[in-house]
C-alpha cells in the first residue's frame, strides 16, 4: 500500500516506512541514540529527497526520543540537571546549524558535507569505542585484574563553573556539557540526527558519566534539540514532511519501547561494543561511497546554484 | 469532460471505459459539425490530474480527429523550472560537486507520444522548429552562454531527468481508429510534478507539421495532502510547531501501554 508524502512529493510503501521506523526505534531504545544516523541515509536510499529526509528525521526523533526518555525515567535513569545543561548548548548549536545548512545548500555542497561529517565522526568514535569496550570486556575475563581509577583527571577538570551532578555522581565544569551540547546541536541540524551517537560516547568518556545514566539523559536533550531543528527547518527551508515523520513514528515508538527493555538487560561494555560495531559499519559504507566513482557524474538540483 | 479523476483506492474508471466515454463525446462534437479548416482537433478525458494520498501514477485519454491521413504527435510539457546541474570531480580521492551550470527554462515534465516513431513522422528541421523531442528542448543557461560546455551540461541535465522519468518517459502510443479518429492513453508517473501543463497535438504530413492544437492540463495535489503542503508553505511557523507537538503527543501516547512494565 503506497502513501503519498505531501512535502517529499513521492509515493512510498507504508509497510517499508513502518519497518524502517520500528528498526530505528529499537536501536534508539537499546543504545540511547536517536538512530537518525541510520534513518536519514535509509530514507534517501528509498527515494526521499535528502533535504526532506534530514528535516523529517528530526521530526520523528522528537516523538521517538520522548517515548524513550519516559521509559528510562521510570527506571530513574535520567539525569535531568545534566540534560538541561546540555540543552542550553544544544539549542544554540542547532540555530547555528540550520543557518549553516542553508548556506551549504546554496553552495551545492550539502550532501558532501553530510557524508564527510559522518565518515569522520563515526570513524573516530567507532574506533575509540571499539578499542575501549574490547579492553573492558577482556579485563572482566581475567579475575583480579587491575582496577582503574573512577575517573582520570586532566585539563578539562580545571575549567571554571564547577557544578555538582548528583544523579551522575559528578563534579565537573558546566562548560563541558554546554560545549558538547553546542557541537551536537550543529550536527543535529546539518545531518538530521539527534547526535546521540556522538553524545553517548562523549558523555561516557569526556564527562565520565555512569553508563547506565547515559541513554536516558542523552535522549532527554535530543527531544528538545530535535524539536528546535524541526521547527527551524520547517520555517526556514520548508522541508519537514510531517506525514512521513508520523508514519515513521508509529513504527518507531513501538520499536523504542522494546529496545529499552532489551537495553537494560545488556551490560555496559557489551552495549558499547555493539554500538561501536554498528557505527564503524556505517562509516565504512559512507567512506566507500565517497571514493567510488558515482554511477552518474552529474546531479540536478532545483533552482539556481 | 473535465471531471477530476479521483485516485483514492482502486481506479474507478479503467482506460477502456474512459476511452469509450471520450469517443462518445467526440461523436457528439462531430454531430455539431467541426469548424472548417481545423486540420486537427483534440481533447483530453480530464483536464485535472488530482494527486491524493494513494496516488501512484495515472493515465489520461487523449482523443481527437484529423481532416485526413497523417501522423499525430502529442507533446506533454510541464511548467518550466530553473534547475542547476552539478558535475562531480575527484578532489583528494573524494567525489565532490565541482562545476555547475544553471538553466532557466527546463520543463519539469516532458514527454512525447506519436503514431509513428518521431524520426519517421517528422523531418529533423520541423522537430527542432516545434521543439518536439527531448533533444530539441532549447535549454537556456544563466547567464546566457553558448558553446561546447553549455551543450555538455544541457545534455547531462536531459539525461538525468530522463533517468528520473521526467523527460522522455514512455507515456503511450497514439493509435488511429480508421483514418481520421485517433486516441492515446497517456500515462503519468507517480512523481509527476505539479503545475500547469500544456498538451500540444501536432498533425504531420510529409514529415512537416500542418496543424496543431494546444490543450491545458493541471496537475494538482487535492484533499488533505494539498492542505498539508499548502499550510506548510503559507504558515511555516505554525506548521513547524504542529509537527513538533504531534510528535510529542505520539511519543507520549506510545509509552502509555508500557507503563509499569
Amino acid at each position: 500500500m503506497d502513501i503519498y508524502l505531501p512535502i517529499a512529493e513521492v509515493s512510498l510503501n507504508v509497510f517499508v516506512l513502518l519497518t524502517i521506523g520500528a528498526a530505528i526505534g529499537f536501536l534508539s531504545g537499546v543504545f540511547g541514540v536517536g538512530g537518525g544516523f541510520l534513518l536519514t541515509p535509509m530514507l534517501i536510499f528509498i527515494g526521499v529527497p535528502p533535504a526532506v529526509a534530514v528535516a523529517s528525521s528530526a521530526n520523528q526523533l522528537v516523538g521517538a526520543s520522548l517515548s524513550g526518555v519516559i521509559a528510562y525515567w521510570r527506571r530513574g535513569a535520567v539525569d535531568f540537571k545534566m540534560g538541561f545543561i546540555l540543552l542550553i548548548g544544544g539549542l544554540a548549536g542547532s540555530v547555528f546549524g540550520v543557518w549553516l545548512f542553508t548556506l551549504l545548500k546554496r553552495l551545492g555542497q550539502v550532501e558532501l558535507t553530510i557524508s564527510l561529517l559522518y565518515v569522520v565522526l563515526l570513524g573516530v568514535l567507532g574506533a575509540l569505542m571499539a578499542i575501549e569496550s574490547t579492553r573492558a570486556l577482556l579485563r572482566q575475563r581475567r579475575p583480579g585484574g587491575i582496577r582503574r581509577k573512577l575517573h582520570q583527571h586532566n585539563w578539562l577538570h580545571g575549567l571554571p563553573l564547577k557544578t555538582r551532578f548528583r544523579s551522575s555522581k559528578l563534579y565537573i565544569s558546566a562548560l563541558l556539557p554546554i560545549g558538547l551540547g553546542f557541537a551536537v546541536g550543529i550536527l543535529s541540524a546539518v545531518m538530521g540526527i539527534g547526535g546521540g551517537f556522538v553524545l553517548v560516547p562523549a558523555m561516557i568518556y569526556t564527562l565520565g558519566m555512569p553508563t547506565a545514566m547515559v541513554p536516558g539523559t542523552s535522549l532527554l536533550q535530543i527531544i528538545f534539540v530535535a524539536a528546535n531543528v524541526t521547527f527551524l527547518q520547517a520555517y526556514t527551508n520548508g522541508t519537514v514532511d510531517a506525514v512521513l515523520a508520523m508514519v515513521l513514528l508509529v513504527g518507531g515508538v513501538l520499536g523504542a519501547q522494546l529496545g529499552t527493555r532489551f537495553g537494560t538487560r545488556l551490560r555496559g561494555e557489551q552495549l558499547r561494543f555493539l554500538l561501536a560495531v554498528l557505527v564503524l559499519a556505517v562509516a565504512g559504507k559512507l567512506a566507500f561511497d565517497l571514493t567510488v566513482r558515482p554511477a552518474s557524474l552529474y546531479v540536478v538540483m532545483m533552482g539556481s546554484g | 469532460m473535465s471531471r477530476p479523476v479521483s485516485h483514492q483506492g482502486p481506479r474507478r474508471l479503467g482506460p477502456r471505459r474512459m476511452g469509450l466515454a471520450a469517443l462518445s463525446c467526440l461523436a457528439l462534437a462531430f454531430a455539431a459539425g467541426p469548424a472548417q479548416g481545423d486540420a486537427v482537433v483534440a481533447d483530453l478525458s480530464s483536464h485535472l490530474i488530482a494527486i491524493t494520498s494513494g496516488f501512484s501514477g495515472t493515465s489520461v485519454v487523449l482523443f481527437g480527429a484529423t481532416d485526413g491521413p497523417g501522423d499525430i504527435i502529442a507533446v506533454v510539457r510541464g511548467p518550466e523550472r530553473e534547475m542547476t546541474v552539478w558535475r562531480k570531480g575527484k578532489l583528494a580521492g573524494v567525489w565532490v560537486n565541482a562545476e555547475s551550470m544553471t538553466f532557466t527554462n527546463v520543463p519539469s515534465f516532458y514527454a512525447v507520444a506519436a503514431s509513428r516513431p518521431l524520426d519517421e513522422a517528422l523531418s529533423p528541421g520541423a522537430a527542432a522548429l516545434y521543439r518536439i523531442g527531448s533533444t530539441n528542448l532549447k535549454l537556456e543557461s544563466k547567464p546566457p552562454l553558448t558553446g561546447e560546455r553549455v551543450q555538455r551540461f544541457a545534455k547531462a541535465l536531459v539525461e538525468e531527468q530522463q533517468r528520473a522519468g521526467l523527460i522522455g518517459a514512455e507515456i503511450g502510443k497514439i493509435t488511429f481508429l480508421g483514418e481520421r479518429l485517433f486516441r492515446a492513453s497517456i500515462a503519468f508517473p507517480a512523481n509527476v510534478p505539479t503545475g500547469s501543463y500544456l498538451v500540444e497535438v501536432f498533425l504531420a504530413k510529409d514529415h512537416d507539421v500542418v496543424g496543431a492544437q494546444t490543450t491545458p492540463l493541471r496537475v494538482d495535489k487535492v484533499g488533505i495532502d494539498a492542505e498539508v503542503s499548502d499550510f506548510a508553505r503559507r504558515e511555516a511557523a505554525a506548521y513547524g510547531a504542529i509537527a513538533v507537538l504531534t510528535a510529542v503527543v505520539a511519543g507520549w501516547l506510545a509509552s502509555l501501554p508500557f507503563r509499569g512494565v
